[in-house]
């Protein structure tokens, strides 16, 4: 074990997977000698050699064109985009080609493929910085999406996604790189140091793909959460005194469908919660999927607290992110029915 | 308009909107294409610097005359039977295509393409290539798949999505697939398999392989990004991969004039990439042998990627959902100048003594034979129209590895469907 914020853990869980498969290798903007202008790949391409990780043209789909091309050759790479609102030049690739590659080929060509992506507001990155672009992706069919909230989940979630035989699609929350951050953006950051999910092994594990975490055990009430606003939910949750049950989904495809009945039915109460703009924002889903599973348990109708449908803006940044006001009055609502 | 900003004595500013040279009803005039003698145009080593062969992209490599004479330094000096061999496959591929493009019409089947005045194209670049160098075609390189020995059946098989499709009935006929055959599934999406074919041919530098990739485009969709990446990539990394264009000059209605092909070659494009670019006569089998195995030398040699345009000539219409007549002039394949393909390596080999008329004929009336009797055990299993692919389950697997549970609900319910009857 040893301390890790979730760059490192991101970090460690390519070297892990580099030393173990040769076939893995690591492509992106500014991956290679720099190692990221997150530093999620620094030091990689000086262990592992420039054909296992390099730099690439600033071409997202490129990108994933040819990593496409490399897994169809028994490749495992790791690509890279820089940042989630980079991603679209990609999304023809992403979306026609490796999602579906196994489907239109009878499972002769599965493309195993990881695709990392910084994503999420809250450091003043204005519209191109911010996005979050995970429903887009989560509504195509034969994509994984996976989105930790912590470093120990991010090493093993990302070791699992390399692993799986199944494009992933892999976003890391950006605000919560060097520390949780609930939301409170007048306080002081805290570091990861201080959290007990910066205790990571530094060699192989996985967390396995497609199951939920509780977050925060509760009786309350159910905030279905992902990312950043796991931390958002937790301090809300105890800032209002309400006793809430916090899911981390960690996958939203395939969603851990299981852990949301078994905690919906418990409280009767539901609010989703998400940085992405709420109109058909995975939260959409989510509600659908709660309505359709739990509607007699339910004693309040379920709660979207989400960004607005609005392009990410700069300088009104904390009127835009759902922090804890937004999410405070939502369960204040939810409680009162 | 008035304009106080110095620039009132100019005319207005007008769109430029390329228009093909002749339209339906118009004579079908072909005579401004400018068409080099066989034999003139040198041959590098492939070693060369790619500024030395900057001269490339604007000719047109030829190598059989006009009297099916092989000349100059681009003949391959293929022995008679790999020739005859080449002109099998390309007169199996013309009859191939004649038998499933009538299925179709006979509602066999929804869709087919054919490559009528383009089976070079494939035929000879996969005899030059390598059986181990893996292809991502588009849509119009079944010749592919016939030189390389595919199962005929197996082809009818995936156009009537049927009981013996390995496609499970999922695919748009044509749109073939197949591993052992180094042959990459087919994307309607076009383009894509340009940078994919780069990012294999990667993965095999990176591996320390021997194989190359090469990749087949249309004209029209060298305008997509795809082109661009897959071409930057492939000359960043020294890709061993080769970039073929197939510059058949429509893109369904849309001439070539519109993906920039009136101002300047699609070879050419390979100059502002730094890598060499070819031009070469689509319909000369053995020009498109020599270029390729050209380019394939120069792949496995780590000098990296070769774009080659292959000028040719879409006789047929883009597919059996289209009718050229509405766009161009009726006919236009027929006066194509640079003839076709299967003819002139038919003259060729009469005139190396190794050919006939009456051994090409016995030869076509085998591929018929060859072909229909293909077509009676692929319509034993059935046919889009009668007994297509229709196990539904099937339509829930390999979308993941294992199956999520939300499609073994839906699975469920499509299953459920199946027995219900709608009010």
């Amino acid at each position: 074990m040893s301390k890790m914020n979730m760059i490192e853990a991101i970090n460690s869980a390519h070297d892990v997977m580099m030393e173990r498969d040769p076939n893995t290798v690591v492509l992106g903007e500014d991956v290679g000698y720099f190692g990221g202008v997150f530093r999620a790949t620094a030091g990689l391409q000086k262990k592992y050699g420039s054909s296992r990780v390099f730099d690439t043209p600033i071409a997202e789909g490129g990108i994933m064109g040819v990593a496409i091309g490399m897994a169809a050759y028994g490749m495992r790479p790791i690509a890279e985009i820089q940042f989630a609102d980079y991603i679209y030049p990609g999304f023809d690739q992403i979306v026609s080609e490796a999602a579906r590659m196994r489907f239109r080929t009878a499972g002769e060509w599965p493309i195993a493929l990881t695709i990392r992506s910084p994503y999420g507001g809250g450091i003043f990155g204005g519209q191109t910085h911010s996005q979050s672009p995970e429903a887009l992706f989560a509504h195509v069919a034969g994509l994984k999406v996976v989105i930790p909230s912590n470093p120990y989940d991010a090493k093993g979630l990302l070791i699992a996604a390399i692993e799986d035989n199944d494009p992933v699609v892999f976003f890391e929350p950006k605000r919560i790189y060097n520390g949780p951050f609930d939301g409170f953006y007048e306080r002081p950051v805290t570091p990861w140091a201080k959290h007990p999910s910066s205790e990571v092994p530094e060699g192989y594990y996985t967390v396995p793909l497609g199951k939920a975490a509780i977050a925060r055990p509760g009786s309350d009430v159910t905030i279905l959460a992902y990312g950043t606003m796991v931390h958002v939910a937790i301090a809300t949750a105890e800032a209002e005194g309400i006793d809430a049950e916090v899911i981390d989904l960690r996958t939203i495809v395939p969603v851990d469908i299981e852990a949301i009945e078994q905690s919906v039915k418990k409280t009767g109460r539901c609010v989703i919660v998400h940085e992405a703009t709420r109109t058909g924002g995975f939260g959409a889903e989510l509600s659908a999927l709660v309505q359709e599973r739990c509607f007699y348990h339910l004693e309040a109708p379920v709660q979207r607290v989400t960004g607005w449908d609005t392009p990410y803006p700069h300088s009104l940044e904390w009127a835009y992110f759902p922090g804890p006001v937004r999410l405070g009055l939502a369960l204040k609502n939810a409680m009162e029915v | 308009m008035t304009s106080d900003n110095g620039r009132t004595n100019r005319p207005a500013l007008s769109l430029h909107v390329p228009e093909p040279d002749a339209r339906p009803g118009d004579e079908v005039d072909f005579s401004h294409i400018e068409i080099p003698a066989a034999g003139s145009v040198a041959r590098p080593d492939v070693a060369v610097e790619t500024a030395a062969i900057r001269d490339l992209p604007y000719t047109l490599i030829r190598v059989l005359d006009e009297n099916g004479k092989a000349v100059g330094p681009w003949d391959p000096r293929l022995d008679p039977d790999k020739l005859r061999r080449m002109l099998r496959d390309m007169m199996m591929v013309r009859v191939f295509d004649d038998r499933m493009y009538r299925a179709q019409r006979q509602g066999k089947t929804s869709f087919y393409m054919k490559s009528t005045g383009e089976e070079a194209v494939a035929v000879a670049a996969a005899h030059a290539l390598d059986r181990d160098d893996m292809c991502f075609p588009t849509y119009r390189q079944q010749g592919l798949l016939v030189s390389r020995d595919y199962p005929l059946v197996e082809m009818m098989c995936q156009i009537y999505s049927n009981r013996g499709d390995k496609l499970k009935g999922r695919q748009l006929p044509i749109m073939y697939s197949d591993r052992a055959h180094g042959f990459f599934s087919i994307s309607g999406n076009l383009g894509t398999q340009y940078p994919q074919a780069v990012g294999w041919a990667m993965g095999s530098a990176i591996k320390g392989d021997s194989r190359i990739a090469a990749g087949w485009i249309g004209d029209g969709a060298t305008a997509e990004g795809d082109f661009h990446n897959a071409v930057t990539f492939a000359g960043v990394y020294r890709a061993p991969v080769i970039l073929n264009i197939v510059n058949n000059q429509w893109a369904i209605s849309t001439f070539s004039g519109i993906a920039g092909g009136n101002l300047t070659t699609f070879a050419a494009r390979a100059v502002g990439y730094g890598i060499p670019g070819l031009r070469v006569d689509g319909n000369d089998p053995l020009a498109v042998y020599a270029a390729t195995a050209w380019a394939a030398d120069r792949a496995r040699s780590n000098l990296g990627p070769t774009l080659i345009e292959l000028f040719t000539y879409r006789v047929e219409g883009h597919s059996t959902s289209d009718d050229p007549s509405a766009y161009r002039p009726q006919d236009a394949g027929k006066a194509w100048p640079l003839g076709d393909p299967i003819e002139r390596l038919k003259q060729h080999l009469i005139g190396l003594g190794e050919w006939d008329e009456e051994r090409h004929s016995a030869l076509l009336e085998e591929l018929g034979t060859e072909v229909r009797a293909a077509q009676k055990e692929a319509e034993k299993l059935g046919t889009l129209q009668n007994e297509p692919w229709s196990d539904i389950s099937s339509m829930f697997e390999e979308v993941f590895e294992d199956m999520p549970w939300h499609l073994r609900e839906q699975r469920d319910q499509a299953l459920a469907e199946k027995g219900a009857k709608s009010a």
